[in-house]
């Protein structure tokens, strides 16, 4: 059988034996001297020419091989006394308490023995679980023996005393390695396998070492410093000290040194050989260099984050990659990724060239790596790599170039690509892309998608990654494009969709107020690339307009019908029919906007059941996709064409509306000092369940809550519609209500914790205050706005109360991180059968229907079948009251 | 005490606990024919679950459990009872 053909069926671990480590050495290590004065490795030392290649150019002194091809060879050492292994402590424990003492047989009695082995065997193959279960089951009962079944003496009570001293409680006292080696060694293979031990694999014995493997030198390379000192790993460094710790001790036995030294020695030998195997036991002090630093043993090198599973086989740094600083670039198609030129310079893709692309690729390769675009490697037919960089004839090997060839050629317009953003929460944080080459040093994307990667351009980086096989470029265009993760699977609605200046744009170009010239609307559909005609202007005289509803329109399909209140449809300005005024009730017939404006919940994203919901579940992604590029352009080109900004007059508060909300907070203050005063008089009655203070700081919190409110909103109401302030919390573009309160009429109370800031000096925050002042000013409560500027004080209180916002983001983060993994961990291999059924990778069934009602949100109008009132507006639409 | 157990007989009455029935033979066999597995691959429940004791379950046996479910209605799970 061929090498290829071997198949891995399972992987068994056990336990090496002290022959299996004798068997695969290649020396035995003698001495603790490494180098000898000439920096030459010793024979019989830890750096011994045996254990592998170091240096290149060398050959193995036992392979023969080269420093590429030598794996690297075992040692081992002959301890003089046995050690316990620190990482089957458990397991050395659970045995000697299991089995007897004296005749070393496990603690149950013999019919039993062979009663549960038959057990264990038909269990250990169906019910795995069942049979741990046996297992722990037999141990327990083993360990409760007082008196030996088979030999009838008398059981001992065994204790373990961290991190590896096993006492015999009434017997021998403390039991020695050799003691407890020569127990484990006569426990029959018969009474381990109910112990759950295999004996094949993993003879307790073994789990007592008196030979210690040494690892091969290409485990812990010696590092070469500047200086030309050698710098010895330390694993190298521990070796060299349990080999000293073995000599010393090995030497006090031959010399019959008294019992007590040679006790010593031996324990010093178990401390070096337990840490050389984990360094961070409790209760053990940790190894260290000399600079203090802990030594990273084995143990160290396998666990957490930065270990080999989690850092290097689970993590690997992968090639054909790139990361840098992403920024917007609005002119974008949102399937589209800006990539810089320099990385499409050095990212490639394998092309095999054939007779239809051959021009192509000769273009390719003469223009050789360092023209854009052109090609950094080609591959012959004999699999033969040849770099362009040094390449001296590119017309002739472009001339030479035929069907066969491979071209690694540089990335180009149209590419497909992985983009993505960590953290990696949810599958849209992975998405493929077209590539678009740019100049500049920054990935640019679409601010439409934004939302699904949660990216901002603060700073924010991402990684793109190229596909190098047609099958993974196919499903990277079929499954990961941006347009087929328009809609979620959270909530079955759009998360790419209009952001910030999106809305805005489009609610100010839907405006009734807003009329276009001639010019106007031919720039604004030059910037969509549109070739149809010109619809008729709305007015005729006296010059001819067009209102921004008929230029939007022309991007809606003429059979699609939409009736939906907006965002502003709410208070005074509330639209509930076709007979409007404030135009807040958005209906579309046959694909003309008739009435109504654009806002958050018309295109914004993460907003289910909006227009661009429907538009995109009944015309599908793709036309979903065009319709935001088109859209999305035409709001920007609009935004750009009237101006939009706020200024420091936007947010002056009207001097009207300014009196009532002064009238409002004065009036909570007496509120509060009428509290107060019940409070001290005894008069307050406490909320259910909350004592007096509690209940005093509720009310006042509510009070104050309430207060500020209510003075915010008697300040809008006064604002004007055309205020931008006022537009974009309006619309949902950015900020809200509150936000233009804090600015304009009042910050607030601000809170750590939940409660009125009170911590401090005794009985006051700051020295400015009385004793045990509750009025609101004293604990937190902020009046001025942003807009007059805070006092010194109040900047006090704002700082605490914004700190512990970023206290909670960072302490979220990390908590919902690991939350994360553990579910990802858990789920990560489930997966929905034919039957819809979610099934593990054994076949076990964890959920009879996925979701129960096995149902795509993302494809399902929300939960039903159907959607009855969606089909009364798609086809009657207008003239539906609502 | 014979409040307890009284109570516990009255358990299938409570709101929260959905509809268990004890399948014959040959419908726990057309259960596992139709979603091809062998029983242990079930979801398990112990017969010493409260619900299992009143049914009179034995380890070996399936139970089908009929539920209400916010998103479909009406749902169907099946567990199979294990020692314990």
């Amino acid at each position: 059988m061929a090498e290829s053909d071997k198949v891995i069926r399972g992987i068994k671990f056990g336990i090496l034996s002290p022959e299996m480590i004798r068997k695969i050495s290649v020396t035995a290590i003698v001495t603790p001297e490494v180098y000898d004065e000439n920096g030459i490795p010793i024979e019989g030392g830890v750096m011994d020419p045996r254990l592998g290649v170091i240096e290149p150019g060398q050959r193995c002194a036992t392979c023969g091989n080269t420093l590429a091809q030598c794996p690297g060879h075992f040692g081992h050492l002959e301890l003089a006394k046995p050690v316990v292994h620190i990482g089957y402590v458990r397991h050395i424990f659970m045995l000697l308490k299991t089995t007897c003492h004296f005749c070393n047989r496990v603690k149950i009695p013999e019919e039993d023995v062979f009663r549960y082995r038959d057990l264990y065997r038909k269990l250990r193959d169906r019910w795995p679980q069942l049979a741990s279960s046996l297992v722990e089951f037999v141990r327990q009962k083993a360990s409760k023996a007082l008196e030996c079944p088979h030999c009838r003496a008398r059981q001992f009570k065994i204790r373990l005393e961290k991190p590896a001293t096993f006492i015999e409680e009434g017997g021998r006292g403390k039991l020695y390695p050799d003691v407890i080696k020569q127990w484990l060694s006569n426990i029959p293979n018969a009474d381990l396998e109910i112990l759950g031990v295999d004996p094949e694999v993993a003879r307790p014995e073994w789990m007592v070492i008196n030979v210690l493997p040494i690892p091969p030198i290409a485990v812990r390379p010696s590092i070469v410093l500047e200086t030309g000192m050698r710098a010895e790993d330390d694993l190298t460094h521990k070796l060299v000290d349990i080999i000293r710790a073995n000599e010393k001790l090995k030497e006090a036995l031959n010399t019959g040194a008294p019992e007590i030294i040679s006790e010593d020695l031996w324990e010093l030998l178990q401390y070096h050989v337990m840490t050389y195997v984990d360094n961070e036991l409790p209760g053990v002090p940790v190894a260290k260099r000399r600079s203090g630093m802990p030594l990273k043993t084995l143990s160290q090198r396998l666990k957490g984050k930065e270990g080999r599973f989690r850092g290097n086989l689970s993590g690997k740094r992968v090639d054909y990659s790139a990361r840098t600083v992403i920024s917007p670039d609005p002119n974008l198609d949102i399937n589209e990724v800006g990539v810089p030129h320099e990385v499409a310079m050095t990212l490639t893709v394998p092309e095999y060239v054939t007779q239809w692309n051959l021009d192509k690729m000769r273009e390719h390769v003469l223009n050789g790596p360092y023209k854009w675009p052109g090609a950094n490697y080609v591959v012959d037919p004999s699999g033969r790599r040849l770099d362009l960089r040094y390449v001296k004839d590119l017309k002739a090997l472009a001339e030479s170039l035929k069907p066969g060839y491979i071209i690694e050629r540089h990335l180009v317009d149209g590419d497909i690509v992985l983009f993505n953003r960590q953290p990696s929460l949810h599958k849209m944080s992975i998405m493929s892309h077209r590539v678009r080459v740019l100049p500049g040093k920054t990935f640019r994307l679409h601010l439409a998608v934004c939302p699904p990667y949660n990216a901002d351009f603060d700073g924010d980086e991402m990684n793109l990654h190229i596909p190098q096989t047609v099958e993974a470029r196919a499903e990277a265009e079929e499954l990961l494009l941006v347009e087929k993760h328009i809609l979620t699977p959270r909530y079955g609605g759009p998360i790419v969709g209009g952001i910030q200046d999106y809305i805005s744009g489009g609610y100010l170009l839907t405006l009734k107020s807003t009329l276009l010239t001639k010019d106007q609307v031919s720039d604004l559909l030059a910037t969509i690339d549109y070739s149809g005609e010109i619809p008729e202007p709305a007015i005729l005289s006296p010059i001819e307009a067009w209102t921004g509803k008929q230029v939007f329109s022309l991007l809606l399909s003429e059979d699609f019908n939409f009736v939906g209140e907006t965002r502003l449809s709410s208070g005074s300005l509330k639209c509930t029919s076709d007979e409007c005024f404030w135009d807040t009730l958005l209906i579309v017939k046959k694909g003309k906007v008739l009435a109504g404006v654009i806002d958050k919940t018309v295109i914004g994203s993460q907003q289910p059941k909006s227009m661009m919901h429907y538009l995109i579940m009944e015309k599908g992604v793709k036309s979903g996709a065009e319709f935001m590029n088109k859209a999305f352009k035409l709001f920007l080109r609009y935004i750009e064409m009237v101006g939009f900004t706020m200024t420091l007059d936007n947010i002056k508060p009207e001097d009207r509306g300014m009196e009532e909300a002064a009238k409002v907070i004065n009036d909570s203050y007496d509120e509060v000092r009428k509290l107060i005063d019940m409070y001290r008089a005894g008069q307050l009655e406490p909320v259910p369940g909350r004592t007096i203070n509690e209940t005093l700081e509720i009310r006042i919190l509510d009070v104050l809550a309430r207060a500020r409110d209510d003075a915010g909103s008697s300040s809008i109401k006064h604002m004007s519609l055309t205020n931008p302030v006022y537009i974009m919390a309006r619309t949902g573009a950015r900020g809200g209500n509150l936000n233009i309160t804090q600015m304009s009429v009042v910050v607030g109370q601000q809170s750590v914790r939940g409660e009125r800031i009170w911590r401090g000096y005794r009985g006051r925050v700051l020295p400015h205050y009385k004793y045990e002042d509750l009025t609101p000013k004293a604990r937190g409560f902020v009046e001025s706005s942003f807009y007059r500027g805070l006092t010194p004080l109040e900047v006090f209180f704002h700082s605490a109360g914004g700190r512990e916002g970023l206290v909670d983001t960072a302490v979220r983060t990390s908590q919902s991180g690991y939350m994360q993994r553990r579910l990802i961990n858990a789920l990560q291999d489930l997966y929905v059968e034919y039957d819809m059924s979610v099934r593990s990778l054994y076949g076990e069934l964890v959920q009879f229907k996925y979701g129960e009602d096995s149902v795509d949100p993302k494809k399902t109008a929300f939960g039903k079948a159907v959607d009855i009132d969606r089909i009364v507006v798609k086809n009657v639409g207008w003239r539906m009251s609502i | 005490m014979s409040d307890k157990k009284k109570m516990e007989e009255k358990i299938m009455e409570h709101e929260l606990v959905p509809k268990h029935e004890l399948l014959t033979k040959e419908e726990a066999l057309k259960v596992l024919r139709e979603l091809g597995i062998h029983p242990e691959q079930l979801p398990w429940i112990r017969a010493s679950d409260p619900v299992a004791k009143l049914l009179g379950a034995k380890p070996g046996d399936i139970i089908k459990i009929v539920r209400r479910s916010p998103t479909a209605g009406v749902s169907i799970a099946y567990r199979f009872v294990v020692v314990g």
